[in-house]
């Protein structure tokens, strides 16, 4: 048994290997391609197939553009297709920036990417080859989402699930910046917003039905909802119902990533920031608070982070969990520093330091 | 007619080491485009020419094609006229890095 960390930084791709997720085999920028271009490209999502361990990476040259890699040797070798992996069709005017999310369905070949400009795409080949899911591109509603501070994408993408003790092969839950969560109940023919109850700070109307800057929505060990929203964190069991706020107790409602437990229904880490206007941590110090009730309370759990000023924050896909019996935890900061705690240990232990600024990390038992 | 792309040394790994391509196209001279030579060079090396252009067809903000001695977009773009014989050198810009 062994554990895989992928993490995407600003200048590339990096891999950490573990057998006790104590001590870390780190190596990177790993080469996706012959050329240093490729290789240092913005890696703004990466995705482990938990079918088959296919990782699939969605790098950004700042030269050359976007493109998807696989490898099917857990990053040992890398293939791009020759065809373009994603791409708009001929009648529609943007075309493809960025990938800010992977996700996987239930079938092995069947994987999501949530993309900018505002777009869902869906493979049927294991990522080769994706096609955009045309009803959400084409929602009534996309005049008027814009683009959040990083950028206008569907940066969350949660195949089978709608609400709480729920899973349907049909549905599918999303996320975008800004526009908030839709919901699809019929294979993604038709959506429905789902943020009753989140607030705004940006629009005349401060619940409006859509149009939120919803950051991250994480999927509880009971089908239920976290978000974390830009000011503002709620759950819910039933989205299309509306959320309710769980922030009290945080030192701030503002943030970008949130995990939630694996097993544990109302346990979740939340990585505080300090505003929409200042992105730093709150007291300049590293902090992960944790609930373990559904977000009536919070506490800190910072054991082992730096007691120093720190002044680098966890980007929305910058923390995840491995998903294991005794889960870990993980996270990376823009300062380029990432950390592992377990489920049965009270401290966060580095796995690595100085690298690039951390936009994305996914961990999985291999 | 034929053109020549010259490639830089960061986008030879994608025509296979070519440093230069020699582009026959067809029609009289003086009616082809720096689009057509693109187009032309996209069958021959798909992924070379999405490092050039998205799936509209339009360059890439920091690269940089030259028709002879002219920029394109100081011309007229994918539609700067091309001439037998011409050099076209595609060359990342400053920026990046």
């Amino acid at each position: 048994m062994a554990f895989l960390l992928v993490i995407g930084t600003r200048k590339g791709l990096f891999r950490a290997i573990s057998d006790d997720r104590r001590g870390w085999e780190v190596s990177g920028p790993l080469r996706l391609d012959s050329e240093d271009h490729i290789n240092v490209a913005a890696v703004y999502a990466v995705g482990v197939n938990p079918h088959n361990r296919r990782i699939l990476v969605g790098a950004e040259s700042s030269h050359f553009g976007p493109s998807v890699w696989s490898s099917d040797d857990l990053g040992a070798t890398w293939r791009e297709p020759d065809a373009a992996p994603i791409a708009f069709p001929p009648d529609v005017e943007d075309s493809f920036a960025r990938v800010w999310q992977f996700a996987f369905g239930d079938e092995p070949d069947t994987v999501y990417a949530g993309v900018e400009p505002h777009a869902l795409f869906r493979s049927a080949d294991g990522g080769e080859s994706f096609e955009l899911v045309r009803a959400l591109w084409d929602h009534p509603h996309r005049a008027n989402w814009f683009p959040g501070a990083g950028g206008a994408a569907i940066h969350t993408v949660l195949p089978g699930r709608v609400r709480a003790a729920e899973t349907d092969p049909l549905a599918m839950t999303v996320a975008m910046s800004t526009g908030g969560v839709y919901q699809t109940r019929d294979d993604g023919r038709t959506w429905s917003p789902a943020n009753r109850g989140i607030t705004t700070t940006f629009l005349p109307e401060e619940t409006p039905e859509y149009g939120q800057c919803v950051h991250k929505v994480a999927v509880a060990a009971d089908g239920g909802f976290y978000a974390q929203n830009h000011h503002g964190v709620y759950r819910s069991a039933d989205p299309a119902s509306g959320w309710e706020s769980i922030a009290e107790g945080l030192p701030s409602d503002f943030g970008f990533a949130l995990v939630a437990h694996p097993h544990a229904p109302g346990t979740a880490l939340n990585f505080p920031v300090v505003s929409e206007a200042v992105h730093l941590p709150p007291g300049n110090r590293l902090q992960v608070h944790r609930t373990d009730d559904g977000g009536a309370t919070w506490r800190p759990v910072n054991g082992g982070l730096p007691a120093d000023p720190y002044f680098g924050i966890v980007l929305r896909d910058g923390a995840c969990t491995d998903g294991a019996d005794v889960p870990g935890f993980y996270f990376g900061t823009r300062s380029g520093d990432v950390y592992v705690t377990t489920d049965d240990d009270a401290e966060w232990r580095q796995v690595a330091a100085h690298l690039p600024d951390v936009l994305c990390v996914r961990a999985i038992e291999v | 007619m034929t053109v020549t792309v010259f490639l830089p040394q960061v986008l030879r790994v994608e025509s296979s080491g070519a440093a230069r391509i020699d582009i026959p196209l067809g029609g009289a001279d003086g009616t082809a485009r720096l689009r057509d030579v693109l187009d032309e060079l996209a069958l021959r090396h798909p992924r070379l020419d999405r490092r050039l252009r998205d799936e509209r067809g339009r360059l890439r903000r920091y690269v940089n094609v030259f028709v002879d001695d002219d920029e394109c977009r100081a011309v007229s773009g994918l539609d700067t006229p091309v001439r037998e014989g011409a050099e076209i050198r595609v060359l990342p810009s400053v920026a990046g890095g």
